[in-house]
């Protein structure tokens, strides 16, 4: 059980990086990336790969989306693209009033009184859409990051942006723990108790715990990635369906594979949960909340639905008509382009380093089960053995090879949760990361599209006077009022998107290497730890051996 | 490979017997043979192949005027090694197990050193002026074609099985016919059981080292970020690395020590049962030897007896021989394996304690530089 320390910081409006707990990738996208691998058949052997070996069923594919768990968000995303609704204000118990360079009532309510509901869902009111404008200049006084009052967004420097990175300290710890068989046969379904503990404001209690289902879980990243992924912002994955592994736990079936699908499903719940509220945006979102604290969550229906495979082509089709964009586009700078080609290849190194470790954990296995065989073959040895002190040596080294085994088992487990779990969620993650690109892109093209709608109008209204029809010209030069507005908008929107990825980039890539380091002296330390008691072992026997005559 | 100071004329001492070099050139092994006479400081060295070894077994096996030659526990020799190309590992391990492995021939080398510390050791044997040639003379005597053994490697012959399980006349041997038979097959059992431990072991080496090398396609040298990230996927690569080592110099050492080990027990146990068998075909003649002679005719009677009379004085023999060699034979198993046990145990442990040092240091030096 890993909890995690969630830093928020209280003396700066911070956006998307300012959390240093566990990685928290927030980025959603229209096109939500596919859990790894890409390949079908290849995921669903991954999921039986580890977890058992023996198991030759490669055809137990999800029958909702070939393995896959996509929730796909509305591809009628609301054109407003409000980078800073859900940010910036975050959980202070001394600064309210200066929280928020964002003075929406609503905001103000989510931190002052933690009774309220807020209903943050509505990212696109045309209210707090304007109040963005004034607000930079009227929030003089309270401290606000840069990113809002400058208006040349883009030329911030990466210095700049990470001298915003620092802050208070305010709990959160998450665990999700007891996983519980509820039902029976084919409609029974494993039922995670999520505990919370807090010192944050905004939550009703301080210590509270709820019981969540899978479907939860990816409802509320449904949720989450409707509201944020327009924005430019990380989502952290959900873990992946597994029909074959759920299956296996609903026909009751009570053996070690079992139990290692619901403990490996049960890690990934609680990772993905502390990876959403390290993520500042998230945090505050009230669904994300009401998945922590409420008793009784409506059941997420669509989360089967939606993960067609045929929902997924369209998906895949989409993002390659976004990826053709990005040739034309004009980059003022290359950070982007040369950042996403970053990305795009370290996935598949990731991947590479994925596939060596699970081959790593499944040779451990298989060393532990010749173990135990040699194990049972010197006992026997042992037992037919006349001279007495030479026979309860081999049976002393029955037992000795019989604890190492015990020790290849948790090393193996180690290898596992350590090093192959954190990379298979980076591989993820940097989906998640490229659909954020990806929606940037979106947003780029919207601008253009508006452009280009724009220079229309203006060549119909010049086409007009030429033409000399005055009664049409009102409505012409109305239509170019109307789309200059859009188009600035869109601009301002670009221009926002730009920067919270750039810095959602920043955030990122400081977590992946705060993580990394993290697992890598955890990993050490279940090596030494290892290491250890083999000697202990091997001074045991020592004294048997010699004793022999 | 204990040398006993009661056994007169040995001229060469037992425990400096020694390979000290294998050559391979195509699909020849060439052994470097060194030992000492008793009676000298000087150390000889010759160089052998593998037919001579053969020969010298052949040469012990065929000795005449030998009085209860067939008691004898006869030291095993190793199969022969075919080093070729076209030899694959699983045919060369299924040929010879343990001894196929490690690097440059190494056990084998040590299994062909302990059988002739054996051979020298033995209170008969060592009186084989085969020994003597085989050790001292400069010319490989394996040239010299001797005559084949009396006894070969046992058949699979249905007709050795059925002799196998002859019932015996004394209780002794009985018992230890049954108890070898169950040795026999457990230590075999139990000798590819650790071997399997052992090629697993090395193939989880080959996936860290697989692994590790995969690390260090990670370095990114583009920005500080991906600087930073580079830094913590080669200090990852370092660990597996040492993992890898590790798991190597383990499977090293259960092969040097505790597989060697088990190797020659289940390849001794072996002999024995060679020995008990050559001695139950013998009860056997004799029992077809006297019912021959019970139902005789009067004149053919007289010549049968004093033919029972000899066969039975050689079983006679070969029983008294073999009972001498089995005890010698228990208590130096014990011995051996005692040996075995202690400096596999010892070398792992210090194995063990080296790589927890390593990993110890690995730790430090991670917390310290990670350490915001």
């Amino acid at each position: 059980m890993f909890l995690s320390r969630l830093r928020l910081p209280s003396s700066e409006i911070q956006s998307t990086l300012t959390c240093n707990g566990q990685s928290a990738m927030s980025g959603g996208c229209g096109r939500n990336p596919p859990p790894f691998p890409d390949n079908e058949d290849q995921e669903a052997e991954l999921d039986t790969q580890v977890l058992d070996s023996d198991d030759d069923d490669d055809e137990g594919e999800d029958i909702f989306t070939g393995a896959r768990s996509k929730p796909i968000t509305p591809t009628s995303a609301p054109d407003e693209g409000d980078i800073f609704s859900e940010e910036g204000s975050y959980v202070r118990s001394d600064v309210h009033h200066a929280t928020n360079g964002l003075h929406s009532d609503e905001e103000l309510d989510l931190f002052t009184e933690a009774t309220v509901e807020l209903t943050l869902t509505n990212t696109t009111s045309q209210g707090r859409r304007e109040i963005i404008g004034p607000t930079a200049s009227a929030c003089n006084t309270t401290r606000v990051p840069n990113s809002i009052l400058k208006p040349s967004i883009v030329t911030k420097t990466m210095e700049e942006l990470e001298e915003e990175e620092s802050g208070d300290q305010f709990e959160l710890n998450i665990a999700v723990t007891n996983p519980e068989k509820i039902g029976d046969g084919m409609n029974a379904y494993m039922s995670y108790k999520v505990s919370t503990q807090t010192t944050l404001p905004m939550f009703l209690n301080k210590t509270f715990s709820v019981r969540r289902r899978f479907s939860d879980f990816l409802g509320l990243y449904e949720k989450i990635s409707a509201k944020h992924s327009l924005l430019g912002c990380i989502i952290p994955p959900p873990p992946q369906k597994s029909v074959v592994g759920m299956t296996k736990v609903k026909v009751g079936k009570e053996d070690s594979s079992s139990a290692e699908f619901v403990e490996k499903r049960r890690a990934a719940l609680e990772r993905y949960l502390q990876r959403v509220v390290a993520h500042p945006s998230l945090l505050q979102d009230p669904d994300v909340r009401e998945f922590l604290e409420r008793d009784e969550l409506p059941r997420a229906v669509n989360t089967q639905a939606l993960s067609g495979p045929g929902l997924l082509k369209m998906i895949n089709r989409a993002s390659d008509a976004v990826n053709k964009m990005t040739i034309k586009m004009n980059e003022s700078d290359n950070w982007f382009e040369s950042k996403l080609q970053e990305v795009e290849n370290e996935e598949q190194l990731l991947r590479r380093l994925h596939a060596a470790v699970d081959s790593l954990v499944n040779h451990r296995k298989e060393l532990c089960s010749n173990t135990v065989v040699f194990s049972k073959s010197v006992a026997m040895l042992g037992s037919v053995e006349e001279n007495s002190a030479l026979s309860r040596a081999l049976s002393q080294l029955a037992e000795v090879e019989d604890k190492m085994e015990q020790l290849h088992q948790q090393q193996a487990f180690s290898d596992f949760f350590i090093l192959a779990e954190l990379l298979a969620d980076y591989v993820r993650l940097l989906g998640a990361v490229r659909c954020c690109f990806e929606q940037r892109m979106k947003v780029w093209q919207r601008l253009q599209e508006a452009q280009s709608t724009l220079q229309k109008k203006r060549e119909a209204e010049a086409k007009l006077l030429w033409a000399n029809k005055p009664e049409k010209l009102q409505q012409a030069k109305d239509d170019i009022n109307e789309w200059e507005s859009k188009v600035s908008q869109y601009e301002r929107d670009f221009e926002r998107v730009t920067c919270t990825v750039r810095k959602e980039m920043l955030r990122f890539e400081k977590e992946k290497a705060r993580d990394f380091k993290q697992h890598i002296v955890k990993y050490l330390e279940s090596l030494l730890h290892t290491q250890h008691r083999l000697v202990k072992c091997w001074e045991a026997f020592l004294p048997e051996a010699k004793a022999i005559a | 490979m204990e040398v006993s100071s009661a056994e007169a004329a040995l001229s060469v001492s037992a425990s400096s017997i020694r390979i000290t070099d294998v050559t391979q050139d195509g699909d020849v092994l060439t052994f470097a043979l060194t030992s000492q006479k008793l009676d000298s400081s000087a150390g000889v060295c010759v160089f052998r192949i593998y037919e001579d070894f053969d020969w010298l077994q052949q040469s012990l096996f065929s000795q005449e005027n030998l009085p209860g030659l067939q008691g004898i526990i006869f030291p095993p020799l190793p199969s022969k090694a075919l080093p070729s190309q076209s030899n694959t590992q699983t045919k060369a391990l299924k040929q010879l197990g343990f001894l196929a492995l490690g690097q440059d021939w190494q056990s084998y080398c040590k299994a062909l050193e302990f059988y002739l510390q054996q051979v020298a050791a033995h209170p008969t044997l060592c009186k084989c002026k085969a020994l003597d040639s085989f050790l001292f003379n400069s010319e490989s005597p394996g040239k010299q074609r001797g005559r084949k053994g009396i006894f070969n490697r046992l058949s699979q012959a249905v007709e050795e099985m059925r002799k196998e399980s002859h019932k015996d006349v004394d209780n002794f041997f009985q018992n230890e016919r049954n108890k070898n038979t169950n040795l026999a097959a457990l230590s075999k059992v139990a000798t590819e059981k650790l071997l399997d431990v052992v090629m697993t072991e090395q193939k989880l080496a080959l996936a860290c080292g697989h692994f590790s090398t995969s690390l260090h396609l990670c370095v990114n040298q583009d920005d500080a970020s991906a600087v930073a990230f580079s830094k913590v996927c080669l200090k990852l690569s370092d660990v597996i690395e040492a993992v890898k080592r590790n798991l190597e110099k383990v499977a090293s050492n259960n092969l040097s020590t505790l597989g060697l080990g088990l190797d020659l027990e289940s390849r001794y146990q072996e002999a024995e049962k060679e020995m008990l068998f050559r001695r139950t075909c013998k009860l056997i003649e004799l029992e077809t030897v006297k019912k021959g002679t019970e139902k005789a005719k009067a004149n053919k009677r007289e010549v049968l007896e004093a033919f029972q009379k000899a066969v039975e004085k050689e079983f006679n023999l070969i029983s008294s021989v073999a009972k001498q060699e089995i005890e010698r034979f228990h208590s130096s198993h014990v011995n051996v394996l005692k040996n075995f046990l202690i400096g596999w145990c010892e070398v792992q442990l210090n194995t063990a304690k080296e790589f927890a040092e390593l990993y110890s240091q690995h730790l430090e030096a991670c917390r310290n530089m990670y350490s915001e």
